[in-house]
């Protein structure tokens, strides 16, 4: 899995080189910056699907999995602002800065890099056992940073919505199944409970 | 706009369709071959597809209207296209214009003009001495290249048809054809695409009508076989594959601006102090040439075309007419 997750990374440094299958086109800088955001976002709702998935199929070993694929999230996230900042941008501080209070797309996205961080740093068994329940609040970031990331993806595209638009569905599903979750389940054991009172008058 | 990179999938996994529709093909041909005798290898030549642009718009380049950067190789202008009738992605108009087929070919002239009426390429070509001008070209999403196009003034077309004084605005249609165009099937835009100018802005001499580029006929992805330049302008009023010209007194409802007039204005002309609501337009990115770490360039006013066009706009509010 780890392996699996640096394969884009791997693809897109090939490509900048010039090696491998991958090709970065007549604009390379904005195919690196696409890719790496498409990356990242892929990854986090990924990693959002991990415990849906757990739940749904009890297979209780891809729980282990979900610390990595957000990390790896972390990590394309970084990469993009980094093409950003550094390739499209050439670091000139005073033009990122009036992007990022300007641009509201630029914002969110910042935004939700920004939440990332304590998110990241948090991750290891250490701060998971200093930080206890807290701990679990803090992660609750992950829902408002993967709508800020779809919502930054929706917002730069000039027409065509309908890739946004599919991860905006994606993104409802994952965290619809976590608000719908609960109340179905007491629905259904009510439902239980009611029918079996009714088999024993 | 990317495609999502699915990481199990590369590329190189994918068998492009013209290819595997081409080695069906030449399977069937081959049993149909061996069937007859030799003759199937005949017929494999007969079926080899449309020949590779030719140097058919070899024609003399007008320095006076010529800018002296470096061009964009061929490979560059002809794979990264915004023609959303052949897909949003800036790699699909190459894939999906294969099998566009530019002649026969003819254009509708009506309006407010004196001659009207359905003219083929050829009629429209013949009069028209063409010449090679090396212009700028910036894409309102902020990148640019620099292009050398093969053209005659559309100034000197429109004469042709003596339009009326009625006659303000020019207004272009692109071929709506889905079949042949597949993006037409998916309501991006309001099809077909239409763009239009003011009559001064269609008549002033850098304003250019292009059937080729690097001395070839315009590859299809490019708006094979006819398409517009308006060089001071942002590059999505360079109306491509264009069928029907109409002189019209009132300005025209054009497709960017009709589908979000916050964001594209009618006139678009370049404009660095003018951005787009949602980015910069100060700068540009240069497509091509050095490497990963070239710096953006500045974007100038009319995309360098100030002295010829400026005075066009004399007294109006760009702010405003954006």
């Amino acid at each position: 899995m780890f392996l699996a997750a640096l394969v884009p990374a791997m693809l897109l440094a090939g490509g900048a080189l010039g090696v491998g299958p991958k090709q970065l086109g007549a604009d390379p800088v904005r195919t690196l910056l696409h890719s790496c955001g498409l990356t990242a976002l892929n990854l986090l709702l990924i990693t959002l699907a991990v415990t849906p998935l757990r739940q749904l199929t009890g297979w209780n070993n891809v729980q282990r999995l979900r610390r990595m694929l957000g990390l790896f999230a972390f990590f394309y996230a970084l990469l993009h602002f980094t093409v950003y900042a550094w390739l499209d941008q050439g670091l000139d501080v005073k033009a990122i800065g009036a992007d990022i209070l300007k641009r509201p797309y630029i914002t969110i996205g910042m935004l939700a890099l920004l939440m990332l961080i304590p998110l990241a740093v948090t991750s290891t068994n250490g701060w998971m056992r200093r930080l206890r329940k807290r701990w679990q609040r803090l992660h609750y970031l992950i829902y408002p940073i993967a709508i800020l990331g779809v919502w930054h993806f929706w917002w730069q595209v000039k027409k065509d919505i309908r890739e946004p638009l599919l991860y905006v569905v994606m993104l409802g599903v994952l965290l619809g199944y976590r608000l719908l979750r609960a109340p179905l389940r007491r629905l259904l054991t009510s439902r239980c409970g009611s029918a079996t009172v009714r088999e024993r008058t | 706009m990317t495609r999502p990179t699915d990481p199990r999938i590369l590329p190189s996994d994918i068998t492009r369709s013209e290819l595997f529709l081409n080695r069906r093909r030449l399977l069937e041909l081959g049993v149909a071959g061996a069937a007859f005798g030799a003759s199937g290898v005949n017929h494999l030549a007969l079926g080899a597809d449309a020949p590779p642009p030719v140097d058919r718009y070899k024609a003399p380049r007008n320095a006076a209207f010529s800018v002296t950067e470096t061009p964009n190789t061929l490979e560059e202008i002809s794979s990264y296209n915004n023609f959303y009738e052949f897909g949003t992605d800036k790699s699909d108009p190459a894939m999906n214009a294969r099998a566009f087929k530019p002649t026969p070919w003819s254009i509708t002239v009506d309006g407010e003009a004196e001659v009207k009426g359905s003219f083929t390429l050829e009629d429209i070509l013949k009069p028209q001495a063409l010449e090679e001008r090396v212009y700028r070209m910036r894409c309102v999403e902020a990148w640019s290249m620099v292009i050398p196009w093969v053209g005659f003034p559309l100034g000197d077309l429109i004469k042709r048809f003596r339009p009326t004084s009625k006659a303000k605005y020019v207004a272009f249609t692109t071929l709506m054809d889905p079949k042949q165009m597949p993006g037409e099937r998916d309501r991006v835009l309001d099809w077909p695409y239409v763009e239009g100018l003011r009559m001064d802005e269609a008549m002033h001499p850098l304003t250019l009508l292009a059937v080729g580029v690097y001395g070839k006929v315009l590859p299809n992805q490019n708006g094979a076989p006819i398409r517009l330049v308006v060089p001071w302008k942002y590059g999505f009023k360079g109306i491509k594959s264009i069928v029907r010209i109409s002189f019209t007194e009132n300005q025209p409802r054009t497709s960017w601006s009709g589908a979000a007039a916050n964001e594209y204005g009618f006139y678009a002309n370049v404009n660095p102090a003018v951005d787009h609501p949602r980015w910069s337009q100060a700068t540009e990115r240069h497509i091509g040439g050095s490497s990963l770490f070239a710096k953006r360039q500045p974007t100038l006013p009319f995309n360098g075309y100030a002295s010829q066009v400026a005075s066009l706009y004399t007294g109006m509010d760009l702010r405003r007419y954006f």
